[in-house]
C-alpha cells in the first residue's frame, strides 16, 4: 500500500466523519432501503440491506444466498466426470475456468498428469474464460454508472470469443470440456487462426472502451477516490484476484503457482494498481484483458503436438485422500478442496470462490458511502451471483 | 470537474459506431430472417442411431440429472453368417431423452461405447408445452440426417476423426 | 392564429383544430424522436437494428407499444396516497402543453403571441417538478421518493443555469417575446454582413452550450438523469406506475425533450427563419406568409438536430452523481452564465 491511498482513504473517512457529525446534530430520521433482491444492479439475486442516513449508508449488510444452488452437496452424489458439468455453473461468465482447479486437484489425488498439449490447450481456454468474463465487466461497468452503450459492445465483442469457445467444445456457456488426465476433445482444425482473428476484436474493444468509459471525465469523477480498500483491509477480508491488485498488492496465482497450467512458458505480466479505489478496480482489469490477449497470442503459436489424454481408466475412482488446488480465475482465486474415501463419488468438496470472499468486505465499504457510490463499488467489485451462493 | 476531451472522444466512439452501422449494416442477425450457422460441434440436440444401441443403460447412469430413460428386452436376432446360430440381442423398447431437464453436458454422447449417440448443431425444436420436450426414439433418430461429419483436427493432434454412421 | 384562415370559424370550431394542433406540436415531435433516435438511432451505436418488424422498419413499433401500454393494468401501489399518484403523470403533461402554447412556428402559425414568451415558456417548464415530486412522494416507495427528491433538488438547480444562459439572448434580442427574438435574428447583422443573419448561437455560443446542458439537466437525461438512475433507484419516481400512467409520463418525457428542442432553436437558430441570403434567392421576405407552412417543416428539422444532440449524448455519458451535480450547477454553470450576462450587457452598450 502506498502513501497515496492511505492519504486518499482518510481523506475520505474524515469527510465521512464530518458529514455524520452534522447529520447526528440535525438528528434526522435514518430509513432502511432494501436493496434487491431485486434490483436491477445486483446481477442476480443479492439483497443489500442499507440503512440510510439521507443518501449515505450508515450500515450495509449483505444478504446471501437467494441463489444457493448446493453445489457442495450436490458433489457428493455424483460421479467425478458428473460433477465437471455442474461446476460449469458457479462463475457462469467464464465457465471453463471454474472447471480447471477441479480437475487440477482430482489429478492430484490420483496422481496422473495431463500431456502437455491437454495443459496447453487447457490454459487456452482458460485465458479465453477469463477474457469474455472480463470484457463483460468493462461494459458493464459502464451500465451500472449509467451509460448504457459500452455493455453491447461488449456483447458484440464477447461473442467473437463465445464462438471460439463453442467452436472447440461445444458449448457457448458450459463447456464441460476439462477431464481428469487431459481434455474431452482436439482443437478443431482452423481453430487456432480464427481464435486469433477473434482476439483482435477484443484488442480493439479494450481501446474503445479506455476511450468511452476510462477515458471519461465523469467516470473519472465518480470512480477515483470511491470505495478505497487498503491492502492490509482487503487482505484480512480475504479479497483476490483484480480487486487485491488493485489495491496494490502483487499477488496472481498464474505466476506465483502455475500447478498444470503453462504460464510460465509465456512472457507477460502482472498489474497492479496503487489507488485501491473503483477507478483502479476498472483499469487493473482492462489491463488484464489486455495482457490476457498477449497471452494468449503467445500460447496459440506454440501448442506442441502430442496426445490430449494422459493413461486413465475408463471408471475413474480417485484413491483415498485429500487435495486443495486453487487456481486464479476471472473473479479471483477459486479453489476446490476434495476429500476423497477412495469411491466412485467424492466424500466432500469444499469449493472456494472468489466472489463469496471479494463481496465479505462489502459491510465494511460501503459504511458511509452514497446510494449511487454503493452501486459503482459493488460492480467495481465484480462479483457474480453464482459465484457468490454456489 | 476535469477537463473536456475525454467526453468529446466517447462521443466521437459512439458518433463513428453510428456511421459504421449505417454503411456496414449491424452487427446482430435479425433471426427468423436470417439463420447464424452454428459450429459443427456445437451442442443442440442429441441424435440416436437406434441400430447401434444395445440399451446397455450406460448413459443412464451416468447422465447427471437423469434425464434418460431406456427400456429394452432380450431377443434373438437373425445369424451373422448363413448356418449360424441366431444371436441374443437387446432390442430397444423405449429411448426417451427429456430435453426440458437436459444439461447439454454431453456426458451420454462421450460414454457411449458403440456410437449410437450424437451431437446435432440444430436447435429449433422449443416447444409450447414443456411435456412436449420429451423426445421419444422416433424423434431422436429422426435427428440423426442432420448429424454433421466430423471435422478434422488441428494440426498436432493425434487422435483421429471419426466417421458417422448413416 | 385566427389570421392563419381567410374565413371566420365559430368559436368552438377554431377551439377543436386548436386542440388537434397543439395535440399534433406535442405528440408528432415526441414520436418522431422516439422513433428516430430511441429506437433506431440507439440502436445503430450500439451496432444493432432496433425494431425492425412492426411496419417498413419497425416504424409502427411506437404503434405497438402504445398499445401494449394501454392495455396494462393500472396498478396502485397497496399504501400510495391515490390521488396524488393518479394525477402526478397529468401535471407533468400538462406542463409541456403549456409550454408548447408560447412557441411560434411561423410568422403567424403559433398558439399564442405573448409579449413574454421566454418568461412565460421558463415559468412553466418548471410546473413539471410538482408533478415529479407529486409522483415521488405519492407511490410509497422508498425508491421513488429518493428519485423525486432527487428530481426537485436538480431541477430546482438547473433552473437558475436555464434561466440565466437565456438573459444574454434577452439582451442582446432586447424583447421578451420570442417572436421578437426570431426577428432580431432573421433581420441581425453581424459586423454588418446580414447573409445569415444573427443566430444567437454565433454571438450568444456560451450561452447555448449553458442552456442544452442545463435542458440536459431539465429533462432528466443522462448524465443527469439521477432521478431516474435505472441502475440505482429502479426507475426512479416512475417506479410503480404501469399502463397508461406510465406512458403519459413516457410521452412527457419525450415530448418535453423536443419542444425544449423548439425552444433552444427558437432562442438561438432563428426560429422557422431561413437564413437571409436563401429568401433572398427565392425572392421572398423573411416573413412571408409562405413560412406558416415552411417554418414548422423548418423548425422540425433544427428540433431534430439537437434532439439528436441530447440523446447522442444520454446514450454516451455515464451519470453524476447528486452532490456532483450541484456542485457542477452552482459553481461551474451559473459564474458562467453571469460572465457572459455581463459580458452581453457590455458589448451590447460598446456596439
Amino acid at each position: 500500500m502506498t502513501a497515496v491511498s492511505d492519504r486518499r482513504q482518510l481523506a475520505y473517512i474524515a469527510a465521512q466523519a464530518a458529514d455524520a457529525r452534522v447529520n447526528v446534530e440535525l438528528e434526522t430520521e435514518g430509513m432502511t432501503l432494501n436493496i434487491g433482491p431485486q434490483h436491477p444492479a445486483t446481477h442476480g439475486t443479492l439483497r443489500i440491506v442499507a440503512q440510510l442516513d439521507g443518501e449515505q449508508v450508515v450500515n450495509a449488510d449483505p444478504i446471501m444466498g437467494y441463489m444457493h444452488r448446493g453445489y457442495e452437496k450436490l458433489a457428493e452424489v455424483r460421479t467425478y466426470p458428473q460433477i465437471t458439468t455442474l461446476i460449469n455453473r458457479i462463475d457462469w461468465l467464464g465457465s471453463f475456468a471454474n472447471e480447471v482447479p477441479f480437475i487440477l486437484a482430482c489429478e492430484q489425488l490420483m496422481d496422473v498428469e495431463a500431456p502437455p498439449r491437454a495443459q496447453h490447450i487447457r490454459t487456452i481456454l482458460f485465458e479465453l474464460a477469463r477474457v469474455a468474463n472480463l470484457t463483460l465487466f468493462l461494459g458493464d461497468m459502464g451500465v451500472q454508472l449509467g451509460a448504457v452503450t459500452p455493455v453491447f459492445y461488449a456483447f458484440r465483442d464477447r461473442e467473437h470469443i463465445l464462438n471460439q469457445i463453442e467452436a472447440a467444445t461445444g458449448g457457448r456457456f458450459h463447456p464441460n470440456f476439462d477431464r481428469i488426465g487431459g481434455i474431452k476433445d482436439d482443437l478443431p482444425a482452423g481453430w487456432v487462426a480464427e481464435t486469433k482473428e477473434s482476439l483482435k476484436h477484443i484488442t480493439k474493444f479494450c481501446d474503445v472502451m479506455e476511450g468511452l468509459v476510462l477515458g471519461n471525465e465523469i467516470f473519472a469523477a465518480r470512480c477515483r477516490g470511491i470505495g478505497v480498500i487498503p491492502a492490509d483491509v482487503g487482505l484480512s477480508y480475504g479479497m483476490s484476484g483484480a480487486n487485491i491488485r488493485a489495491s496494490g498488492v502483487d499477488w496472481d496465482l498464474r505466476r506465483d503457482s502455475p500447478c498444470g497450467l503453462v504460464y510460465d512458458k509465456v512472457d507477460w505480466k502482472v498489474w497492479t494498481h496503487p489507488d485501491g479505489d473503483s477507478f483502479a478496480r476498472y483499469w487493473v482489469r482492462l489491463m488484464e484483458v489486455r495482457e490476457s490477449v498477449k497471452i494468449l497470442d503467445q500460447l496459440l503459436d506454440s501448442i506442441p503436438s502430442g496426445p490430449i489424454m494422459a493413461k486413465v481408466p475408463r471408471i475413474i475412482k480417485v484413491p483415498a485422500g485429500e487435495a486443495y488446488v486453487a487456481t486464479e480465475n476471472p473473479l479471483g482465486v477459486m479453489g476446490y478442496y476434495v476429500v476423497s474415501q477412495g469411491g466412485l463419488e467424492p466424500f466432500r468438496v469444499k469449493i472456494r470462490s472468489a466472489s463469496f470472499s471479494n463481496m465479505s468486505i462489502s459491510p465494511w465499504l460501503l459504511k458511509g458511502a452514497y446510494v449511487p457510490d454503493v452501486i459503482t463499488i459493488l460492480a467495481s467489485l465484480y462479483f457474480i451471483l453464482g459465484d457468490i451462493d454456489r | 470537474m476535469g477537463l473536456v476531451p475525454g467526453l468529446l472522444k466517447g462521443l466521437g466512439i459512439t458518433f463513428k459506431e453510428i456511421t459504421k452501422t449505417v454503411t456496414k449494416g449491424a452487427e446482430t442477425v435479425q433471426y427468423p430472417h436470417e439463420k447464424e450457422d452454428p459450429v459443427p460441434r456445437a451442442r443442440g440436440v442429441i441424435a440416436l442411431h437406434e441400430d447401434n444401441c444395445t440399451s446397455c443403460m450406460l448413459c443412464v447412469r451416468e447422465c447427471p440429472d437423469w434425464c434418460i430413460y431406456i427400456e429394452g428386452h432380450k431377443t434373438l436376432a437373425p445369424p451373422r453368417r448363413a448356418g449360424g446360430k441366431p444371436r441374443s440381442v437387446n432390442k430397444l423398447d423405449r429411448f426417451d431423452i427429456d430435453y426440458a431437464l437436459c444439461m447439454y453436458c454431453g456426458i451420454c454422447v462421450e460414454v457411449c461405447p458403440f456410437e449410437a449417440l450424437f451431437w446435432t448443431p440444430e436447435f429449433e425444436y422449443s416447444e409450447p408445452k414443456i411435456a412436449d420436450l420429451l423426445h421419444d426414439k422416433t424423434r431422436l433418430g429422426q435427428w440423426m440426417e442432420t448429424v454433421p461429419e466430423f471435422e478434422s483436427y488441428e494440426s498436432g493432434a493425434e487422435v483421429k476423426a471419426k466417421k458417422v454412421p448413416r | 392564429m385566427t389570421s392563419m384562415f381567410a374565413f371566420d370559424m365559430p368559436w368552438a370550431g377554431e377551439a377543436g383544430i386548436r386542440l388537434a394542433f397543439a395535440l399534433v406540436a406535442v405528440l408528432l415531435p415526441a414520436g418522431a424522436t422516439v422513433y428516430l433516435y430511441l429506437f433506431k438511432m440507439v440502436s445503430f451505436m450500439q451496432s444493432r437494428l432496433g425494431p425492425m418488424e412492426a411496419g417498413p422498419y419497425g416504424s409502427m413499433q411506437l404503434l405497438a407499444e402504445v398499445g401494449k401500454s394501454l392495455q396494462k393494468e393500472d396498478l396502485f401501489p397497496a399504501k400510495a396516497d391515490r390521488t396524488v399518484f393518479a394525477l402526478a403523470p397529468y401535471v407533468v403533461l400538462v406542463s409541456t402543453f403549456l409550454l408548447v402554447v408560447a412557441i411560434p412556428f411561423g410568422p403567424d402559425a403559433y398558439f399564442a403571441n405573448l409579449d413574454t414568451g421566454v418568461f412565460y415558456a421558463l415559468a412553466v417548464s418548471s410546473i413539471s417538478v410538482i408533478g415529479i415530486l407529486m409522483a415521488g412522494w405519492g407511490s410509497a416507495s422508498k425508491y421513488s421518493l429518493l428519485g423525486g427528491l432527487r428530481a426537485a433538488g436538480q431541477l430546482i438547480a438547473y433552473e437558475l443555469p436555464l434561466v440565466l444562459a437565456v438573459v444574454g439572448v434577452v439582451i442582446q434580442a432586447g424583447t421578451l417575446s420570442l417572436g421578437g427574438i426570431i426577428e432580431a435574428q432573421a433581420t441581425g447583422e453581424i459586423f454588418g454582413f446580414g447573409g445569415i443573419g444573427n443566430p444567437y448561437i454565433l454571438t450568444q455560443g456560451i450561452g447555448f452550450l449553458i442552456f442544452m446542458i442545463a435542458v440536459q439537466a431539465e429533462l432528466s437525461q443522462t448524465p443527469f438523469d439521477m432521478p431516474i438512475a435505472e441502475s440505482e433507484l429502479v426507475s426512479g419516481y416512475m417506479t410503480e406506475y404501469s399502463g397508461f400512467r406510465f406512458l403519459m409520463f413516457f410521452i412527457g418525457e419525450f415530448a418535453s425533450a423536443a419542444i425544449f428542442a423548439f425552444l433552444a432553436s427558437v432562442l438561438f437558430l432563428g426560429g422557422w427563419t431561413l437564413p437571409m441570403f436563401v429568401t433572398d434567392l427565392l425572392g421572398i421576405d423573411w416573413d412571408s406568409q409562405w413560412f406558416n407552412v415552411v417554418g414548422p417543416i423548418v423548425m422540425l428539422t433544427k428540433m431534430l438536430v439537437l434532439t439528436f444532440v441530447i440523446y447522442w449524448v444520454r446514450f454516451t455519458f455515464p451519470r453524476f452523481r447528486e452532490d456532483q451535480l450541484q456542485r457542477f450547477a452552482w459553481k461551474v454553470l451559473i459564474p458562467i452564465s453571469l460572465i457572459n450576462i455581463a459580458l452581453t450587457g457590455v458589448l451590447k452598450v460598446v456596439f
